[in-house]
């Protein structure tokens, strides 16, 4: 076992993990925070999407170990007082999901496309969220839903 | 035989629909579940006779017990619980559902919540697959909804003295308006616990739907986008442990022997227990560890044919078991298709092809498994909570009312998510550890040992006069399955068959069944005609049918498409494809691009028009009927299961392309109403047109005729 040291949603956690543990495993399964998805352990689906320090980063490709000191934020950290950031309550208007398991991973995709590119086009959100799988087939929802979001930060 | 929920338009049976009934259902005791609630109303359906189709073994006579359909509960705060044993994977009916019974009530929308897939809180439900849920379930819940706002009106009429026809039920309360008195529905239960079944009794019509027709938000929405929801793999329990099964390295393949002391050393808790070996340690890198441990010696399976020999597989090889359901079916013989042939103007041969595909639900199968003092409780994603129950109770050798399935609402599966061994996985594996244990599956697991939508081979011989107009139509098909094997076109001399054969991999339900294969198949076919006989697709099609909602939506995907009003632009094409299955009608219009340099494909646009009798919520019905596209765009032009030497070798998303987001063309849906006709379930029929309108769309842009699904894996090679 090794000690990690993860800062998660503004808040220090002291771990105890298994050497080859993904930050994935660690957030799920010592820290409860699921909202990370387990979709194919191959980055190849986006489900396990989480912010490291503002970046979209693939938890499951990602020890936890690997993580120490950097800030990190899961989607239960994306609405801290209750208050929906713009990009969920832009999905929830445009009905831009089914089963939701892909969600927050695509939620915090768009989070960190919108950071770097906050003027994003149709196009660029596209291909920016194209690693990012939605068996259900919400793409063109989940891209309205994100030029909505960029609209409404732009304005605020 | 008749059944009156279906009239004269009986399902398609569909052999790789799983849909038999248990094996033995016990009498409900209705104080039961009447003890679980507190004071208030509770209202109750019993069940109609099952369909012969789907009855399974049991055979329903006089003096068995009658078995409850539906049931809801009306709290003294007025709160509305509605039970079913349907379950939500993200077709929205936890929304639609509510609308119904709110609409039927006359409540708030917000005041009714619906309690879904729970075995033992929920009535008996075959499970939540066939486009069922809207056309059976909805209704049902609106006789259950009708007979409780009756009684609340009886009540409130007894209470004041005035017959129940003058008073007016609204927003959850009952008034009289002649004296101004007003009480909510809770407060007319005054404290009692009140309990009566609902006779058969009008509905309110679509046409004066308040609550139900509206674009109502999804209900969960919110924990969805917050994380907070909990899906089976998400959930926990005290002292939980999770597990990893091991799994032949192919297909066939049984175990010669396996060395557990290394996992065992380690901690981990190890179960051999005839073909099952499975192990369970308090970390999932634990159990992964321990799983590797195994020194398992195993002897190959009979050689399986590849993906490649398939078809010719399926043509040669009849299914081993002599079953009833295994021999060839004739579903259709009228005239004679010989003669018609010999005289028909055009006439055409033709073969068309359907590979394995994979559902690829992005939550994988998962279940946790806990015992308690000989009851198992057990929380799985599955279409058929009651018949994983079964499958329980049969692998333990437990009476069923011992064993409790929960299905939270789940990521996804597309008729995937059937069987149970999931959860029996995780159950023998608590048992052994004597502690909770959750098993989720690995995408390679999902790809390899899944089923998959079968794959299949279909002939076609037509006849036609010179207009076009059929003649003749001998239609086989090996191993694709029957749904939608019908043709809606009017042809006088016809033979459809089916031949089921051995399939090599683990086949079963998806979206749509075999009605993608066969639309594919028979809309290509349409088009390869209306080539030959030069006329237009469109008109081709009018000129060979009568079902006049068939026409409304081909005319109307027609119209919005702009077909024939412009030729395609050089390298593109248009293609158009129709059809109906499970009581709702789809036309689709595809325009391609090709690039002759790389032999890449693009769908740009994509056309639908999708009518499925009166519309209970326009916008999730938009969804489903978008997704559903999406979907079929994966089927139509990439997603193929391949193997060889008895291995799926297609076993992650790099080596199975699904849709992504730079695959979506603009899509352009409309939407018919019939407020004049029963809902019909939608989930699945708007696959049906992808594949054969894009197809045609190809041949369109290039002359190439494609007749294999998937049509282009590795783009259109020269």
């Amino acid at each position: 076992m090794a000690t990690v040291e993860l800062t998660v949603n503004g808040k220090p956690h002291r771990l105890e993990v298994e050497p080859e543990e993904t930050l994935l495993g660690a957030l799920r399964d010592r820290l409860g925070l699921t909202g990370a998805k387990y979709g194919c352990g191959e980055g190849q689906c986006g489900a396990c999407t989480v912010l490291v320090e503002g970046r979209a980063t693939r938890s499951c490709q990602t020890r936890a170990a690997a993580a120490t000191g950097a800030a990190i934020t899961t989607i239960e950290g994306l609405a801290p007082d209750g208050r929906l950031h713009p990009i969920q309550e832009a999905f929830i208007a445009a009905g831009a999901l089914q089963c939701g398991y892909c969600t927050p991973g695509m939620i915090l995709g768009a989070a960190s496309l919108l950071a770097r590119n906050p003027e994003a086009t149709e196009a660029e959100i596209a291909r920016g969220l194209e690693g990012h799988i939605c068996r259900c087939g919400t793409y063109p929802r989940i891209v309205r839903a994100v030029r909505q979001a960029a609209r409404t930060l732009k304005a605020t | 035989m008749s059944d009156p929920r279906f009239g004269d338009d009986p399902p398609e049976p569909e052999r790789y629909e799983l849909r038999e009934g248990p094996a033995y259902r016990f009498e409900v005791d209705r104080r039961e579940f009447v003890k679980l609630l507190g004071t208030g109303l509770v209202v109750w359906l019993a069940a109609e006779p099952a369909p012969a189709q789907e009855s399974g073994r049991v055979t329903r006579g006089d003096g068995t017990p009658q078995e409850i359909a539906a049931w809801l509960h009306i709290a003294e705060d007025g709160t509305v619980t509605v039970y079913t044993g349907k379950v939500e994977f993200g077709q929205d009916i936890r929304t639609s559902l509510a609308q119904a019974v709110a609409d039927e009530l006359r409540a708030p929308f917000e005041r009714v919540r619906l309690v879904m897939g729970d075995t033992d809180l929920t009535p008996f439900d075959m499970g939540t697959f066939g486009s069922r849920t809207t056309p059976y379930m909805a209704s049902q819940l609106r006789k259950v909804a009708a007979a409780a706002r009756e009684a609340l009106a009886g009540m409130a009429a007894e209470a004041w003295k005035v017959p129940p026809a003058t008073l007016r039920i609204a927003q959850g309360r009952v008034s009289d308006p002649a004296s101004g008195r007003s009480a909510g529905f809770g407060e007319l239960t005054g404290g009692r616990k009140l309990v009566r079944q609902a006779e058969d009794a009008p509905t309110t019509p679509p046409a004066e739907w308040t609550i139900a027709g509206r674009s109502v938000p999804k209900v969960n929405a919110r924990d969805m986008v917050t994380g907070a929801h909990r899906y089976t793999s998400d959930l926990t329990r005290p002292g939980l442990w999770h597990g990893k099964v091991l799994r032949p390295p192919s297909v066939g393949g049984t175990l010669v022997s396996v060395d557990e002391a290394a996992a065992r050393a380690a901690g981990a808790t190890v179960v051999r227990d005839g073909t099952f070996v499975g192990v369970a340690a308090p970390t999932v890198p634990g159990a992964r560890r321990a799983l590797a441990q195994l020194q398992a010696r195993w002897k190959a399976g009979a050689a399986e044919p590849s993906s490649a020999e398939i078809y010719d597989h399926f043509k040669k090889t009849p299914p081993e078991a002599a079953d009833r359901d295994d021999r060839p079916t004739t579903v259709q013989e009228t005239g004679s298709v010989s003669t018609a042939l010999a005289a028909a103007a055009h006439r055409l041969q033709q073969a068309y092809t359907v590979a394995y595909i994979a559902h690829a639900p992005l939550e994988p199968r998962a279940a946790v498994a806990e015992w308690n003092e000989g009851r198992l409780t057990v929380w799985t994603g599955t279409q058929r909570p009651f018949g994983v129950r079964r499958e329980l109770a049969e692998a333990f050798r437990l009476p069923e009312d011992k064993v409790r399935v929960i299905v939270p609402d789940t990521g996804s599966g597309y008729g995937g998510k059937h069987s149970g061994e999931t959860a029996i996985e995780a159950a023998r594996l608590a048992r052994a550890a004597a502690r909770p244990v959750k098993v989720v599956w690995t995408r390679e697991e999902e790809f390899a040992w899944a089923y998959f939508r079968p794959a299949g081979v279909i002939e076609i011989t037509s006849g036609a006069a010179a207009d076009g107009r059929l003649a003749a139509w001998e239609y086989h098909n090996w191993n694709a399955g029957a749904a939608a094997i019908r043709t809606p076109y009017e042809v006088a001399n016809q033979r459809i068959q089916f031949h089921p054969a051995r399939s090599p991999l683990r086949q079963g339900s998806y979206r749509g069944l075999a009605a993608t294969a066969n639309h594919f198949a028979r809309e290509v076919h349409m088009d390869e005609l209306a080539r030959a006989a030069r006329v237009d697709p469109v008109d081709l099609r009018r000129r060979n049918l009568q079902d006049a909602r068939m026409r409304a939506v081909l005319d109307a995907a027609a119209d919005r498409f702009g077909w024939g009003r412009a030729r395609a632009a050089p390298n593109r094409g248009h293609g158009v494809a129709a059809g109906t299955e499970k009581g709702s009608y789809v036309a689709a219009c595809a325009e391609v691009a090709v690039d002759r340099v790389t032999g890449a494909v693009r769908v740009l646009r994509l056309v639908a028009a999708f009518e499925c009798g009166a519309i209970v919520n326009p916008d999730h019905l938009l969804n489903q009927v978008e997704g559903s596209l999406v979907q079929g765009l994966g089927g139509a032009l990439f997603e193929e299961i391949r193997f060889e030497k008895n291995e799926v070798t297609s076993d992650r998303f790099s080596r199975y392309r699904v849709p992504r987001f730079s695959d979506v063309p603009v899509l352009d849906v409309v939407l018919l109403d019939r407020k004049d006709l029963p809902s019909a379930g939608a989930g699945e029929t708007p696959i049906v047109a992808v594949a054969p309108a894009v197809a045609s769309a190809i041949f369109d842009a290039t002359n190439v005729r494609l007749r294999s699904l998937p049509l282009v894996p590795n783009g259109l090679k020269a």
